[in-house]
């Protein structure tokens, strides 16, 4: 493969030196790249989109009208991390995982931070996502956050920087595992010689999580799915199928005196834990939205009595929002007396008068994004868009401050991808999977999301992103 | 199992085996045309009626052209029973219930799928010799049920999907006996002519048994085919043979396997069961075919809803939970 050529601009790149040397941990890998021929190259590309269309591992796309099925593109030159940078990764995610769950379990409860004025009290208790009826409830072992993945960049400076927590139903694992599968095939020879760590015990170890969240001998374990018509549908059925556990919808379920049963061929039985994939609000129709045709009526009910663990535990959506993100510092700092390990971004909340000034005065430097919207939808790229748009987001947020944020613009990291003109430097985010059981587990691999277009910094799937499988070096 | 997943997988079962007869049917009748004197027009209105759709057809098309025919029964998605809109709903029923088939049963049926879609796309239906086309589309499902046999576990899963395809397979078997016989008949002068011989061998071959009829009855005889089609022991495409093995899937099911019934579907499969293996052909030529079959698949739809009743349809959770505050 030819790498003459490669320019990585401005940007910290992941596989080169700005001097053009190799990075260390790539030597192996790119000594290998070196030697595969650019025909092979595409053939390898080519296979692997063949084998995503054979299995069938298809997103739906929202805002969409052209067809429903989309295959997330996977490009085949792998994201390499080696282990000493993941170390700090996962101490980080652990510290910030730990201190949510914290976070979460007081503002439900005895709401210390707020008494105590670290957060202001209104953020928490007016926000849309904090669940009344969650209030005073200890979900099963006192976790709330199960599943988390948390969406980082690597900066220019080469640190990483979080910049979301997603502690709702964080989406994409099953692309963690099903490209280590295809990239497996696609290089044979050089995964032990490289020393990759596995990522294929996942769903093992999400199965023990959720069967933690019971006491009986042989709790009964199900997914909740919206259905098929979900985006993340393909992701719901292939957990299912991994771990051997039914995959339901809300019309399977039927609640009686406060407990959840399946409606089967043999009549009813009752399941004990639900590792859920349907947003909180849309949960119950009897607690949340009556509206909802998803959900399950009394499941709320048979929640708070103990008789069905949900995974994630609903009320989490209040800790992941955009403004409360900025006091995670602050939340870890509170809870653990502990420095946070893995940085924020600087914040600025357009709520407050100070930041909302310096951020419309600002604001062809800055990043704005509406504090619940999600997808990488409703956001402003200063840097990148016109005057008309600029002046479009100063009266958004004039109107509406409570709902934006703006954030410095990232220089986001760049991996070699594999582009119809050779290889490219193309922008890439991390988000790993950590599992909170009987202990936080940081999964030693990640989703790689990758702009494929030259230059963009917008990974989101349904926005012409990729993937690409993430290497986690034992060394 | 989940009802609704039963539901799912009974449906794949159903709609894998409807392509499939349609993939075998055409593949023959495009034989038989080849076969046909030169005097004599193609025919491609026998095929249309021996599927049923009948109706739709002739709103939409003026007369019965090869390509158009083609292109109604296979490749046709506003059409419900052709080839394609049989295998996109199987395919839409085991994506739904993909967590509980093999890896390579999913993989198999949503590449038939997409070998439909290159179909589509390289408008098959227009091609001089379309038969490889069907030969691979039937081969794919040959090869979903080969896996399925060789890899699937034989509880719930595996009866609820042999019982769709069993059922369906008789449904298809009397609706092809139904039409042909009738075509056929009419012609009774010519029996034993080289054209007569022609399509009753296209009859036979249609469900894939030529060969077998051969050495059970030798000569080409109207009452032999229907008593070899509808009440043959041995045969799997006989409608005797499909009710016995739904029968026996039925009782897998429930665990009732000391015969009698225990639910509603039961007691009609046996009913009907019985009522076959103990009948003579010469009674149903007497009662005259035609409603003798039409009967049958009233009977057929009637088991269809007591299966439905007993194993697939869902409670209102809603409504159960405020009778139950």
């Amino acid at each position: 493969m030819k790498i003459e050529g490669y320019n990585a601009g401005e940007h910290y790149d992941e596989m080169f030196t700005p001097q053009g040397e190799i990075r260390p941990h790539y030597e192996e890998f790119f000594q290998s790249l070196k030697k595969i021929p650019n025909r092979k190259m595409n053939h390898l590309q080519f296979s692997a989109n063949q084998t995503q269309r054979a299995m069938g591992m298809t997103f739906n796309v929202y805002h969409d009208n052209q067809g429903l099925e989309k295959i997330l593109h996977l490009d085949i030159v792998p994201r390499i991390i080696p282990n000493q940078e993941w170390k700090h990764l996962e101490a980080g995610l652990k510290q910030r995982t730990y201190a949510l769950n914290l976070f979460l379990q007081d503002i439900y409860n005895d709401r210390k931070i707020l008494k105590d004025k670290i957060i202001p009290e209104e953020l928490i208790l007016g926000s849309k996502d904090y669940l009344k009826p969650c209030i005073g409830l200890t979900p099963p072992k006192g976790i709330w956050c199960h599943i988390t993945g948390t969406d980082l960049i690597k900066n220019k400076d080469g640190e990483y920087y979080i910049l979301e927590d997603n502690l709702r139903c964080p989406s994409g694992v099953s692309y963690m595992l099903e490209s280590r599968e295809i990239i497996k095939r696609a290089y044979p020879n050089l995964f032990n010689k490289k020393g990759v760590m596995p990522v294929s015990d996942y769903p093992a170890k999400l199965l023990r999580m959720l069967q933690n969240l019971c006491n009986k001998a042989k709790p009964v374990v199900g997914v909740l799915t919206p259905g098929i018509y979900n985006s993340a549908y393909y992701e719901h059925s292939y957990l299912a199928l991994q771990m051997g556990v039914e995959l339901v919808n809300g019309v399977d379920l039927i609640v009686q005196d406060k407990r959840v049963f399946m409606q089967t061929t043999q009549g009813l039985q009752q399941i004990d834990v639900l590792y859920r994939r349907i947003d909180d609000v849309f949960l119950d129709p009897l607690a949340f939205r009556p509206d909802s045709l998803l959900g399950v009526p009394g499941l709320f009910e048979a929640y708070k009595a103990g008789n069905i663990a949900l995974a994630n535990a609903p009320g989490t959506g209040v800790a992941d929002d955009k403004a409360v993100y900025a006091y995670v510092p602050k939340i870890i700092k509170y809870y653990l007396d502990e420095d946070p390990i893995l940085n924020n971004v600087p914040t600025y909340l357009c709520r407050e008068e100070k930041d909302r000034k310096y951020v419309l005065e600002h604001i062809g430097e800055l990043v704005v994004k509406e504090t619940n919207a999600a997808g990488g939808y409703g956001m402003l790229i200063g840097p990148k868009a016109s005057k008309e748009e600029h002046n479009k987001f100063r009266e958004l947020i004039k109107n509406n401050p409570t709902n934006y944020i703006a954030q410095p613009t990232l220089s986001l990291s760049t991996v070699p991808t594999l582009t119809e003109e050779g290889l490219g430097a193309r922008h890439v985010d991390l988000r790993p999977y950590i599992l909170y059981g009987s202990e936080i587990e940081v999964i030693p691999g990640a989703l790689t999301r990758v702009a494929l277009r030259e230059g963009s910094l917008v990974v989101n799937s349904s926005q012409g992103g990729g993937s690409k499988d993430t290497w986690v070096l034992y060394n | 199992m989940l009802s609704r997943v039963a539901n799912h997988i009974y449906w794949l079962g159903r709609y894998l085996e409807r392509a499939e007869n349609y993939a075998r049917f055409i593949d023959v009748n495009f034989n038989l045309m080849q076969d046909l004197p030169v005097d004599l027009k193609e025919q491609w209105q026998p095929l249309v009626a021996a599927t049923g759709d009948w109706e739709l057809f002739t709103s939409r098309y003026q007369e019965f052209e090869k390509n158009q025919v083609l292109f109604f029964l296979a490749f046709d998605l506003d059409n419900p029973n052709s080839m394609f809109s049989a295998i996109s709903r199987a395919r839409e029923n085991a994506r739904i219930i993909r967590e509980n088939l093999s890896k390579e049963t999913w993989e198999k049926t949503n590449q038939l799928y997409m070998m439909m879609q290159e179909g589509c796309e390289k408008k098959v239906w227009k091609k001089p010799d379309p038969r490889p086309f069907f030969e691979k589309i039937k081969n794919q499902i040959l090869l979903i049920y080969g896996i399925a046999d060789s890899s699937v576990a034989r509880v719930e899963g595996w009866y609820f999907r042999q019982l769709g395809q069993f059922l369906e397979r008789a449904d298809k078997t009397s609706r092809i006996l139904d039409v042909k016989y009738h075509i056929l008949l009419p012609s009774g002068q010519d029996i034993g002519s080289p054209l007569d011989f022609l399509h009753w061998m296209a009859l036979l071959k249609s469900v894939t048994g030529f060969n077998t009829y051969r050495r059970a009855y030798g000569n080409i005889d109207p009452s032999n085919v229907v008593e070899f089609l509808v009440l043959n022991k041995y045969f799997p495409r006989s409608i005797y043979y499909c009710l016995k093995e739904a029968e026996y899937c039925l009782h897998h099911i429930s665990g009732n396997l000391d015969g009698g019934f225990k639910n509603p579907a039961e007691k009609a499969i046996g009913e009907l069961r019985s009522h076959l293996e103990f009948a003579e052909v010469s009674e149903i030529i007497d009662f005259g075919l035609h409603e003798y079959l039409d009967n049958l698949q009233i009977k057929l739809n009637k088991l269809s809803e007591l299966i439905d009743s007993t194993y697939f349809r869902l409670r209102d959770n809603f409504i159960s939970q405020n009778q139950d505050q």
